[in-house]
C-alpha cells in the first residue's frame, strides 16, 4: 500500500523531475577552457556552438577545423545536441537560458521559434554592440528582418534559407503521361489551378485503390501556399505585428487552408501526415507523385527514399512563385562569458565562407547572398535529384523573398492548426467542420 | 551479597541476560545507546533523502508552480487557483482523462484475465516449464520504444500487416489512427504484449505458495478444476491480485510512451482531434510544447488526484475477490 502511493506521487511528479533532471544535465555544457577575466586577449577562450538537425544538420565541421586552425585564441567547440528542435531542444534551451547557465556561447534556432525567442530580448545580446549591423546588406530583407527582437535590435543571424519548389517522381509522371522533364513540368503549372488540373489528370490514370495519389498530404502543399500568401497579405501569418491572433481573419490563411480543402476534397492526397513513419514509407515506395519541397527538405526526401530511389526523383518550380518554409538562425545568449568572440565566431559562421562550407557539408541553401552567388552554390546540382541544377533554381526561388511576421506562439498555433488540416484530409474532421474547428485550435494554442 | 551486584542489570533489561554485554554499555553511556537507535535510522536514511530530494520536494515545488502563470523562460504571475478552474472546464483535458481510462479499461481487463489464465496454465505439470515462463518474461526485456515502433508499423495504414490480415477477408483499410475506438485497440495491444507475461509470473509466484493439500483435499471431494481455480485459486490470490491492479492502475493512468510513438511525428497531440492523447501527453505537451509549466503542473496535480481515486475504486473491487462464496 505504501509502496504504491509512493510510486503515484512520483508518476505524479515526473515531469517536474525531468526538469530537474534535464536542467542538472545542461552543466556538461559549459565551456571546459573558460576564465572568469575574459578580458584578457592573449589567454586563449573557448567558445561552444550548439545546433540542432538531422543527417548533416547545420553542416559546420569543416568550417570550424577552419576557423580553429586560424585563430588558436578562439577556439570553437561544435556540438550537434540533437535532432529534434521542438521537442528536445526548444525545450532545454529555454530552460538553461531561464537558468542563466548551460546555453552555448553560441545557439542554432529554428525559425519556427524565432516569434518565441524575438519576446525574450532579455535572454540575448544585442549583436549590433559588436558591429554585425554592418551585415543588413547580406541578407534578404524577409530574413534580417526575422532577427530583430521585439525592442528592434539585432540578436540573431541568418543560417539557411527555405526558397521553394516542388519535388516529383519522374517514373510516376512518366506512367501517369505526363512529361517528365523538369522544365517542362514546371511549366504545366504556372498556378494552383494549373497544378489541380495536372492532379487531376494524374489521378485519372491512376484510379485503382492501391495506386499512388498526386501529393503527399495536406501539410507540404499547406506551407507552401502560406509561404506565398503571407507576404500578400501585410506579411502576416497567425499573428499581426502586435502580436494578436490573426489565424480566423488574415485572408492568407483562410486562401491556403480553402486551397488544401479542395486538393484534398479532389481526392489528389495520399492523407499522409509530414514527418511520420507512413509517410516515409510512401516517399520510398512511391505512395505519392509530388510534394512541396523547400531547398533543406531535399535532404528529408533524399534520406527516406533511398539510394535505390537514386534519379526517380526530380525538382521542378513551385506553382504560385516564391516563398520561404524554415531556415535558422544563430544568436548569442546574454550568459555567455566572451560575448565580444563569440559575435565574431557568428559573424565568421554566418557570413560568405561559412555559409559556402556549410553548404557543402550540408546541402542547406544559404541565406546571405554574396553565398548565394558563389559558383559552388550557384553552379550547385543535385545527383539524387535527377542532377537538379538546385542552386539555380533555389536561388531564383530566395530572391523576392518578402519578410512575414511570426508570432510568440506561432510554433504551437502552426502545429495545432496542421494538426485539424491532417484530421480534415484523413476524414476524422467533415470538411463542413474543419474551418471553424482550424480557428478553435490555433486559438486555443495561443491561449 | 554477589546478588546484589548483579542486581541493576537485570533491573536495566529485563530477561536473564549475561551480565557480559552490559558492561560496555555501562561506560560507553550514551554514545553507544544513541549508536544503538540511531544507526537504523542512519542505515535507511539514503532512501528518504532521496526521496525528499526526488519525491516530496518536486510535489510541493509542482505545487507551488500550478498556482502561476508560469511561462517556460517567460513571466511568471501568481494565479492562485485559476489554472485549475481553467483545467476543469477544459475539454482537451478531460478528453484526455477519457482516453486514458479508455485504453486502461481496454488493456487492464483482458490483460489480467491472460495473465491469471497464463499462470494457472504454468503452475501445472508441463514439460518444459522453465522455458515456457521464461518465455512470457521475454516482452518485458524489449524497450518499449521498439514494441511502439514495430505495433505502429502493423497498424500502418498502407503498408501494415493488421490491414494486409484484414484484407484477406475483404476488410477495408482503416486508418487506425483516425477514430478513438481503433487507436485504443491498438494502443492496448502493445501494453498487453509487454505487460500480461510480467503480470503472469507475478500471479505465478502467489500461486506456488498456496498449500497442495487444499486441492488434495478438494480433488477427494470431487471438485472439478474449474471449481478449484475459482474456489481455492483466486481467493487465496487475493493480496497479490491487488497489488498487481494497483501497478496496472498506476502504470495505464500515467501511460506516456506507447501513444507518442503511435503518432509517429511526436507532436504528443494523440491524433488530430486527440483521439488517444492521455493525461499524460496532455501534461506534457502543455509544459513543453506550449511552454506553459502552470498549467502543466496543474494537470500532473489533478493526474494524482485521479490515481487516488482510480486506485481506491479498484481496491473496492478487489477487495471482494473470493470473499464470499
Amino acid at each position: 500500500m505504501l509502496n504504491s502511493k509512493r510510486q503515484g506521487r512520483l508518476a505524479a511528479v515526473a515531469v517536474m523531475a525531468v526538469t530537474a533532471l534535464a536542467i542538472t544535465s545542461c552543466g556538461s555544457g559549459e565551456p571546459a577552457g573558460s576564465t572568469a577575466s575574459g578580458g584578457a586577449a592573449a589567454e586563449p577562450v573557448t567558445i561552444t556552438v550548439h545546433t540542432f538537425g538531422g543527417g548533416e544538420n547545420f553542416g559546420y565541421d569543416k568550417a570550424v577545423e577552419k576557423w580553429n586552425a586560424e585563430h588558436p585564441n578562439i577556439q570553437v567547440k561544435y556540438q550537434n545536441l540533437t535532432d529534434r528542435f521542438e521537442d528536445v531542444y526548444l525545450p532545454q534551451l529555454l530552460q538553461k537560458l531561464q537558468a542563466g547557465s548551460g546555453a552555448a556561447d553560441i545557439v542554432g534556432i529554428d525559425e519556427g521559434a524565432m516569434g518565441l525567442m524575438k519576446a525574450r530580448s532579455q535572454f540575448f545580446a544585442d549583436l549590433s554592440q559588436y558591429g554585425l549591423e554592418s551585415r543588413k546588406a547580406d541578407f534578404p530583407a524577409a530574413k534580417w528582418e526575422n532577427g530583430l527582437n521585439k525592442d528592434g535590435k539585432l540578436f540573431a543571424l541568418g543560417t539557411d534559407i527555405g526558397g521553394m519548389t516542388m519535388c516529383y517522381r519522374t517514373d510516376l509522371f512518366e506512367k501517369a503521361g505526363l512529361p517528365t522533364d523538369r522544365e517542362e513540368v514546371g511549366k504545366l503549372w504556372p498556378d494552383w489551378n494549373a497544378f489541380m488540373e495536372t492532379g487531376k489528370k494524374f489521378q485519372a490514370a491512376n484510379k485503382g485503390k492501391d495506386d499512388p495519389k498526386f501529393i503527399d498530404g495536406p501539410n507540404t502543399l499547406y506551407n507552401v501556399l502560406l509561404s506565398q500568401e503571407a507576404p500578400k497579405n501585410g506579411n502576416i501569418s497567425y499573428f499581426d505585428k502586435s502580436n494578436q491572433l490573426v489565424i480566423g481573419t488574415n485572408p492568407a490563411i483562410k486562401t491556403a487552408f480553402d486551397t488544401v480543402k479542395s486538393f484534398s476534397e479532389a481526392g489528389l492526397t495520399a492523407k499522409l501526415a509530414s514527418f511520420t513513419p507512413e509517410w516515409n514509407a510512401a516517399i520510398k515506395k512511391g505512395g505519392f507523385a509530388t510534394m512541396g519541397c523547400p531547398a533543406w527538405m531535399l535532404g528529408v526526401v533524399s534520406g527516406a527514399a533511398g539510394d535505390e530511389n537514386k534519379g526517380k526523383w526530380d525538382v521542378a518550380a513551385v506553382p504560385g512563385g516564391a516563398g520561404n518554409w524554415g531556415g535558422s538562425y544563430l544568436a548569442v545568449p546574454k550568459q555567455s562569458k566572451h560575448p565580444k568572440e563569440a559575435a565574431e565566431v557568428l559573424n565568421y559562421l554566418t557570413g560568405k565562407e561559412g555559409h559556402v562550407l556549410a553548404f557543402q557539408e550540408a546541402a542547406a541553401f544559404p541565406s546571405s547572398i554574396p553565398a548565394q552567388q558563389d559558383p559552388a552554390v550557384a553552379e550547385l546540382k543535385n545527383e539524387f535529384f535527377n542532377d537538379a541544377p538546385t542552386g539555380q533554381i533555389f536561388g531564383a526561388s530566395v530572391k523576392d523573398l518578402l519578410p512575414v511576421f511570426l508570432g510568440e506562439k506561432h510554433a504551437q498555433v502552426k502545429t495545432a492548426a496542421e494538426k485539424v488540416l491532417e484530421g480534415m484530409d484523413k476524414g476524422s474532421i467533415p470538411y463542413g467542420e474543419a474551418w471553424t474547428k482550424f480557428v478553435e485550435a490555433g486559438t486555443k494554442a495561443a491561449g | 551479597m554477589s546478588l546484589k551486584v548483579d542486581a541493576p542489570a537485570p533491573a536495566r533489561r529485563p530477561g536473564p541476560h549475561p551480565p557480559g554485554p552490559a558492561k560496555p554499555a555501562r561506560s560507553g553511556g550514551g554514545l553507544a545507546r544513541f549508536d544503538l537507535r540511531a544507526t537504523p535510522y542512519f542505515l535507511v536514511s539514503p532512501y528518504f533523502l532521496l526521496f525528499t530530494l526526488f519525491g516530496v520536494f518536486p510535489l510541493g515545488y509542482t505545487l507551488w508552480v500550478s498556482l502561476h502563470d508560469w511561462e517556460l523562460g517567460g513571466d511568471k504571475t501568481f494565479l492562485g487557483l485559476d489554472n485549475y478552474i481553467e483545467l476543469i472546464a477544459d475539454e482537451a483535458f478531460w478528453n484526455s482523462v477519457i482516453n486514458t481510462v479508455g485504453i486502461f479499461v481496454m488493456s487492464t481487463i483482458p490483460q489480467l484475465v491472460l495473465a491469471l489464465m497464463l499462470a494457472n496454465a504454468l503452475n501445472k505439470r508441463i514439460r518444459g516449464r522453465l522455458f515456457f515462463r521464461l518465455g512470457i518474461l521475454l516482452p518485458l526485456v524489449t524497450s518499449v520504444v521498439a514494441v511502439a515502433v514495430v505495433f505502429t508499423q502493423l497498424y500502418a495504414r498502407d503498408y501494415g500487416m493488421a490491414n494486409w490480415f484484414l484484407g484477406l477477408f475483404g476488410v477495408d483499410r482503416i486508418e487506425w489512427q483516425n477514430q478513438s475506438w481503433t487507436a485504443w485497440i491498438a494502443i492496448s495491444t502493445m501494453i498487453d504484449w509487454r505487460w500480461t507475461g510480467y503480470n503472469a509470473i507475478i500471479l505465478l509466484a502467489a500461486m506456488q505458495t498456496i498449500p497442495k493439500d487444499l486441492y488434495e483435499a478438494a480433488s477427494l471431494d470431487g471438485a472439478s478444476a474449474r471449481r478449484q481455480f475459482w474456489q481455492i485459486t483466486v481467493p487465496m490470490l487475493r493480496p497479490t491480485l491487488i497489488f498487481v491492479v494497483f501497478i496496472s492502475t498506476i502504470g495505464g493512468l500515467t501511460l506516456y510512451a506507447e501513444p507518442v510513438m503511435f503518432e509517429g511525428n511526436p507532436t504528443l497531440a494523440g491524433g488530430a482531434t486527440g483521439q488517444y492523447q492521455t493525461v499524460a501527453m496532455f501534461i506534457v505537451k502543455e509544459g513543453f510544447r506550449d511552454f506553459d509549466m502552470g498549467y502543466a503542473s496543474a494537470a500532473a496535480w489533478l493526474l494524482f488526484a485521479l490515481i487516488l481515486i482510480g486506485t481506491l475504486i479498484n481496491y473496492s473491487f478487489t477487495r471482494r475477490i473470493g470473499g464470499n462464496k
